[in-house]
């Protein structure tokens, strides 16, 4: 094989180069007729067999060879056609591996790839989420410009799926949608605004990330979600965190008045350095008309503030951005602890937070000074950090701790850091002439530095003395004169032309030096640097003009030099100075000034911080860090002057619940603000123990409004569902334990007894942790009694993660939209059923005729999963026809399918696990199905009206499965007929009873 | 956000390149090399990096850089943490995070790469929510996968990413339930010639390695909780209870990870638990100089001060060192000019002490400033700041853990000037 293309190599070689070289470089795969690739070829080859043979193990090996090649960089596009066959791999390493090549090759390879999209169209409707969710990911990914209609399609399905997670995948496909088609804007930005009004808090960091992507001008679209996002804010994981709190940063900065104290700004350069913050207040208050902050610019601040807290110091970062923006001066001081906090952490993160904090501190000097010793320098930092270290110390300088700073700043002159050093003495400099009573010590300090013996130590001093003695017109002689004998042994460019400039300056005080310098840097002239040249061409300038007598001769000799020089500015400037200085016939009325010209008081330079202008970049950007405007920076509002009208973020409760209640019931609600974090409350109590209480804590604000709340959360019907079937739970939990064999208590009471926690306490949370799953909490009782059985149900429980699923899904979930109903919504919510539970429907009312079912639904819902259920498979649908096996009983039909290629024997309902009250008739057990096969059984659930699960095991011979039916609300209903009178006068009996209830 | 990464060795080779978005060309490190060049150290490049198209940001780790590429405006420490995060993973699933445990596992680490970011937003980053969609490589389970055919992703479903409690796995299971906290102080404390403390402050962290099954709910509180000034929190900590009373209340993460980091403010006083005598001195004109240090306990509340050990960066000007330690043993490294003395235990009748001279560029000038002396130690079962762990509560399980709490304090950027 070697030989043979090594032999068509050197065929093909000798042949036509040139159409050799079109080849190579238009193909993007290396073409075979280039030998360096001839190897590769060959490998691509085998990679290629191994890709068809039909042994996963060799699948697997060759893909994992080819994300080998990629990772490294080197083509592998021209395995296109062989990968992509296996994108409907059975083995699920295969097809993540198939799909992180399609990801990476299919923009170049457009038209091939446009075969794998049946796959992920065929799975975007599999009943498994994740795999939903993935097959969104992938097709989202494929940057193909032809399938971007199938995109939007699928963004548009999933982006209405029950499930959080491909909601949150959805979201991120949005943004990928828009960069490879952006005119697709206006469609995305509806779904963006869909996706914007859900509660869970998966998706929220997601679409807000979309948001900023695709259109952060539409402020408009937050309005309405603003209280929600707040509210959320702490339960959201930590990346979606951070993309949320800068995002809301810039909305307030839009809708809220400032709640600076106006002429705060000036105040802060006016006013002493070392007020504190308080004062600050207090002497503005006193002034000032009272402001009242906006209750959602109050809501923003306080919920952001445990986020200080976080791990993340990019959430660290953005709250404290976000209190350094928006919130009143006297509150942000709670930022700088966690900032200095993150100063522990790695040199990336330290970098950025003391930029961060540098252009903070010199605004706001109060807020970091008492951590003034976290920014001391150590030996072992690197030069970057040291650097911005000493920018913020020289912030803090005041003069209460200059001389501590000054101390310490003597340690780091001596450092062996040079370029650390040079920039202590500039940060020296710089104190000198902001604190004036040191500035004497300071200079002291520097001049004695001009013996250091290291050069650059030496040529800085010089640099900075010569500012500082220009900024101090007082006799400085002595200094100048030794600094004109540094003069024979500094090399160091700035140096040299420093002392020059300052010699030539001071000409006329030191008479006798300055001819001297004048002579020695003649003779040194043409071997100087061009900054040094100049200079030496100021110095003989002005030295003709004041001691003409002396150097008159020398000057003409230097601006012979430079006439010559090679440089141009050096031949200009020569040219110049000899027209103003040298008096001739031509020159014009200008050299009669020239004294006036060259020995003008000049203004001292500033010394300034290289962090002043960097102010009004947002703070913890990129753009602040490189403090230029990165692509895509948003910049950052003023305070409007009035503040936009407020009620743009009350939500409409109305509106909204009509999606969750039924319309009659919607009644006293008032649109208050907590409706949406209440009924997340809820939804986190019923999904999980965890966050119900950190969120129950972050909403037990000191505000009166809770109340409300705390009622509208209730009246709207979903939640009241809720609730209600928790305390189902939490009653049975109490029967159970109490049931419970004495052995149990005996533990209970150990317990209590060590534990120093009042037992209410752990009482309760121990409800609260159960009250999660009725299933799980179940599982935990039987655990405690059998050992063995807990585990044989656990390794059960295990196999069968999907059903679990369904449980941990959002409330919205099961909302009616889950079935294809056609029928009328629904009459009753769950909430009145379970408030009419005493009352059998059909005895009350005579008007209420039972009716046949206007249209029956053929979905079926996944019951068992054939590869969960060893081959064999079930589905259940709801048939809609009264229970055979009892009236108050839903009835159910099973398909059972055989897929395994053995008889399944003895198929029958094992332990049944069924909340209280609930009741449930089996089939009859099946003696076997055959391969292939397929049976279908119907059984009877008495769901208790509820929408809780109902748990049970499917046997065969050999296994148990566990399994679940979860009925959709609008399956637990009786079709009935009735009049629109009958209808109003039903209402009317079933609010009265509502209110009763309340 | 997170367009690229590349990751790069020391001597400058691009070995492994992911990218979210399109791809991006490996010429866009040019701009990093040059920044590198720049530096001269690797500690001094700079984290971010403009460049014409595209802003670099990078983090620097175990002798790797991840260079990742922006091209629009994101919030910088967004990125490096994320950078962090990957190279933690790596750590925890490899063991180390070198290259070449990276080359070796290029495929999980592919795989990782990809179910951490989606479109350059991180999708997942906790650990218990990965390895429960990829399994970590074990030497058993690359043989039995050799032979099974049987793959390292899992083929369960991240049930983790789903629920409110993304950083538990369910269904974990264990014959023995143990739950241990280390509580673990550094200090880093600046001490001048004279030997007075210029600063000095404790940072703390817990870390715990949690071995429990099911969905237990602990409760952790201290004797002295108002020592903690500053806290930051693992996700799973509720906030609102620790307010209020003051106690870490949690459903922990399955396995080893950091509780709670915090820092005792330095206006409390600090106790420092060595002291340390030295004169080191060049003389002038000769090609000599002399150095001796010693060290001593002090305020080491009765506890043995181990692992002792000594960093010195010389000065360029130092050849060579002629040293004679009383105890332990030294290295000077003549290129590096980096002087290390492995003391080990401090035993109070006899102090440790290294004595000798040292050997300078002849012709040189002396140097400027003595050399600051670097200082790590332990002290096991000791919490320098005096925090103590009440008790350990456990609910929503029935069986008994096991629990341990452990102390110990280190010595953090300790260093003294001399």
């Amino acid at each position: 094989m070697s030989s043979n293309s090594f032999a068509y190599n050197e065929q093909s070689g000798g042949g036509e180069a040139t159409e050799l070289g079109q080849e190579a470089t238009s193909t993007i795969s290396p073409s075979g007729a280039f030998g360096l690739f001839s190897s590769d070829m060959k490998k691509n080859e085998d990679l290629k067999q191994m890709l068809e043979s039909n042994k996963d193990s060799a699948k697997l090996d060759a893909m994992k060879r080819i994300v080998g090649m990629i990772a490294k960089g080197k083509n592998a596009s021209e395995l296109f056609p062989a990968v992509v066959k296996n994108v409907a791999s059975k083995n699920i390493e295969i097809k993540k591996l198939v799909y992180v090549y399609l990801v990476r090759y299919a923009e170049e390879q457009q038209d091939l790839a446009l075969l794998s999209i049946s796959t992920f169209q065929r799975a975007l409707k599999d009943p498994n989420q994740l795999i939903r969710a993935s097959a969104l990911r992938v097709l989202s990914s494929i940057r193909v410009p032809i399938i971007v209609p199938i995109m939007m399609l699928a963004i548009k399905e999933a982006s209405a799926d029950l499930s959080p997670y491909v909601r949150k995948n959805a979201a991120h496909a949005i943004q990928k949608l828009y960069s490879l088609d952006p005119e697709q804007k206006e469609m995305l930005i509806e779904i963006i605004e869909k996706l914007l009004k859900d509660k869970s808090t998966l998706v929220a960091g997601s679409v807000v990330m979309a948001f900023e992507e695709v259109c952060p001008d539409r402020i408009d679209l937050i309005h309405k979600n603003y209280r929600k996002l707040c509210n959320l804010l702490v339960d959201v994981e930590e990346w979606g965190q951070v993309v949320i709190i800068h995002m809301l940063t810039r909305y307030a900065r839009t809708q809220f008045v400032s709640p600076w104290k106006e002429g705060d700004g000036l105040e802060d350069n006016e006013k002493d350095f070392y007020d504190s913050d308080e004062e600050q207040k207090e002497k503005a208050d006193k002034r000032k008309r009272p402001y009242t902050m906006d209750p959602d610019h109050r809501l923003l601040i306080r919920n952001t503030k445990p986020l200080l807290q976080s791990r993340n110091a990019a959430v660290v970062m953005a709250v404290a951005q976000l209190y350094w923006h928006i919130a009143p001066k006297s509150e942000a001081g709670i930022i700088s602890k966690s900032l200095v906090r993150l100063l522990r952490s790695n040199r990336e993160v330290q970098y950025i937070v003391l930029q961060n904090i540098a252009t903070m501190s010199i605004q706001r000097k109060g807020m970091f000074e008492p951590y003034l010793k976290s920014f001391y320098v150590r030996s072992t930092d690197p030069t970057m950090i040291k650097i911005l270290k000493l920018e913020i110390l020289t912030n803090l300088a005041n003069e209460a701790n200059i001389s501590t700073l000054l101390r310490e700043f003597q340690t780091y002159v001596k450092s062996q850091d040079k370029q650390f050093a040079a920039a202590t003495i500039q940060t020296i400099g710089r104190c000198a002439t902001s604190i004036t009573e040191v500035s004497d010590t300071c200079l002291n300090g520097l001049v004695c530095l001009l013996s250091n013996r290291d050069e650059i130590v030496v040529a800085e001093s010089v640099v900075v003395i010569k500012k500082l003695l220009q900024m101090q017109p007082i006799q400085h002689g002595e200094i100048i004169k030794h600094m004109a004998k540094l003069l024979d042994s500094i090399t160091v460019p700035v140096a040299r032309a420093s002392i020059l400039w300052l010699i030539g300056e001071n000409c006329e005080r030191v008479p006798k030096i300055a001819p001297d310098v004048l002579r020695k840097t003649a003779k040194s002239f043409t071997s100087e640097d061009d900054l040094v040249k100049l200079q030496i061409l100021n110095l003989g300038a002005k030295l003709y003009l004041t001691n003409s007598k002396q150097t008159k001769l020398l000057t003409q000799y230097i601006l012979n030099l430079g006439k010559y020089d090679q440089n141009y500015d050096i031949r200009d400037r020569t040219r110049f100075i000899r027209q103003l200085i040298v008096p001739n016939e031509k020159s014009g009325a200008l050299s009669k000034y020239a004294k006036k010209i060259f020995l003008a008081q000049k203004p001292a330079p500033l010394l300034e911080s290289p962090f002043k202008d960097r102010d009004h970049f947002q703070l913890g950007t990129l753009s602040h860090t490189l403090n230029t405007k990165a692509t895509g920076y948003l910049e950052l509002s003023n305070w409007p002057e009035v503040a936009p009208d407020p009620s743009v973020r009350n939500v409409e409760v109305i509106e909204l619940a009509k999606e969750w209640t039924p319309a009659g019931k919607a009644k006293k609600e008032n649109p208050d603000e907590k409706f949406y974090s209440e009924s997340e409350e809820e939804e986190d109590s019923s999904e999980s123990s965890s966050d119900s209480e950190s969120a129950s804590g972050s909403e037990s604000g000191e505000d009166e409004e809770e109340d409300h709340s705390g009622d509208s959360g209730e009246d709207s019907g979903e939640s009241g569902s809720e609730s209600e079937a928790g305390k189902g739970r939490a009653a049975k939990h109490a029967k159970a334990r109490g049931k419970g064999d004495s052995k149990d208590v005996d533990k209970e009471k150990e317990n209590s007894k060590s534990s120093e926690s009042s037992s209410g306490e752990s009482s309760s949370i121990e409800e609260s942790s159960s009250d999660s799953e009725s299933e799980s909490e179940s599982e935990s009782e039987s655990e405690s009694r059998t050992i063995t059985k807990a585990k044989e149900k656990k390794t059960k429980q295990d196999r069968n993660p999907l059903t679990k699923d369904v449980s941990l899904l959002d409330l919205d979930d099961f909302n009616p939209v889950s079935s294809p109903v056609v029928l009328p919504t629904p009459a009753l919510s769950p909430s009145l059923i379970a408030d009419l539970e005493g009352l059998n429907l059909s005895a009350t009312s005579s008007v209420i005729s039972v009716s046949t079912p206007v249209f029956v639904p053929g979905k079926t819902h996944v019951l068992l999963h054939r590869m969960s259920g060893k081959g064999l498979a079930a589905h259940y649908f709801f048939p809609r026809q009264p229970c055979i096996f009892g009236d108050k009983m839903v009835s159910v039909q099973i398909t059972l399918n055989n897929t395994t290629d053995q008889k399944i024997e003895n198929i029958h309902v094992g332990g049944k696990k069924l909340p209280m009250g609930m009741q449930m008739h089996v089939f009859n057990p099946i003696e076997s199905l055959e391969p292939a096969g397929s049976i279908t059984v119907s059984v009877g659930i008495d769901f208790c009206d509820s929408t809780q699960t109902a748990s049970f095991q499917l046997c065969t011979k050999d296994d148990c499965f566990s399994v679940n039916i979860q009925p959709p609300v609008g399956e637990l209903l009786l079709p009935v007929a009735m009049s629109e009178k009958d209808f109003k006068k039903e209402q009317g009996l079933q609010l009265k009873l509502c209110t009763v209830g309340h | 956000m997170i367009h690229s990464l590349f990751l790069i060795n020391c001597s400058g080779d691009i070995f492994l390149e992911k990218h979210w978005k399109s791809v991006v060309s490996q010429s866009v490190c040019d701009y990093f090399f040059e920044a590198q060049e720049k530096a001269a150290d690797v500690e001094n490049v700079p984290p971010v990096i403009s460049t014409p198209h595209h802003y670099l940001i990078s983090i620097y780790r175990d002798k790797l850089f991840f260079v990742s590429v922006i091209q629009t405006e994101v919030p910088p420490l967004f990125v490096i943490e994320f950078l962090h995060r990957v190279a933690d993973t790596f750590q925890d699933y490899f063991g180390e995070c070198s290259e070449a445990a990276i080359k070796d596992n290029v495929v999980i680490v592919y795989e990782l790469l990809e179910e951490m970011l989606d479109n350059g937003f991180p999708l997942a980053t906790e650990s218990n929510i990965l390895k429960e969609l990829i399994k970590p490589p074990t030497i058993l389970r690359s043989v039995v996968n050799s032979i099974t055919g049987s793959s390292n992703v899992g083929d369960t479903l991240p049930t983790g990413q789903l629920s409110n409690i993304p950083w538990r796995r369910a269904g974990v299971k264990y014959t023995n339930n143990e739950a241990y906290f280390d509580v673990v102080e550094e200090i880093d404390a600046i001490i001048d010639k004279s030997g007075s403390t210029v600063f000095a402050e404790i940072q703390g962290v817990i870390d715990a390695c949690i071995k429990l099954s099911g969905m237990p709910d602990l409760s952790l509180s201290f004797m002295n909780p108002r020592l903690l000034d500053d806290v930051s929190f693992h996700p799973c900590i509720r906030f609102k209870r620790w307010e209020s009373e003051r106690v870490l209340s949690f459903i922990p993460p399955d396995g080893n990870f950091r509780l709670i980091s915090y820092r005792v403010s330095s206006q409390n006083l600090v106790a420092i638990p060595v002291y340390v005598k030295h004169s080191i001195s060049f003389k002038e004109n000769s090609s000599c100089g002399r150095f001796d240090i010693t060290i001593g306990p002090k305020q080491n509340m009765g506890k043995t001060i181990e692992a002792i050990t000594v960093t010195v960066h010389m000065p360029k000007v130092v050849l060579n060192m002629n040293l004679t330690p009383t105890q332990g043993s030294y290295t000077f490294d003549p290129v590096t000019k980096v002087l290390t003395w492995d003391v080990g235990k401090i035993t109070p009748q006899k102090l440790p002490s290294l004595k000798g001279l040292v050997n300078l560029q002849s012709g040189a000038p002396k140097p400027e400033e003595n050399p600051s002396l670097n200082i790590q130690f332990k002290i096991q079962q000791l919490a320098i700041s005096g925090l103590k762990v009440n008790r350990l509560d456990m609910y929503g399980e029935k069986y008994k853990p096991f629990k341990g709490v452990k102390y110990v304090t280190k010595a953090g950027k300790f260093q003294v000037r001399t």
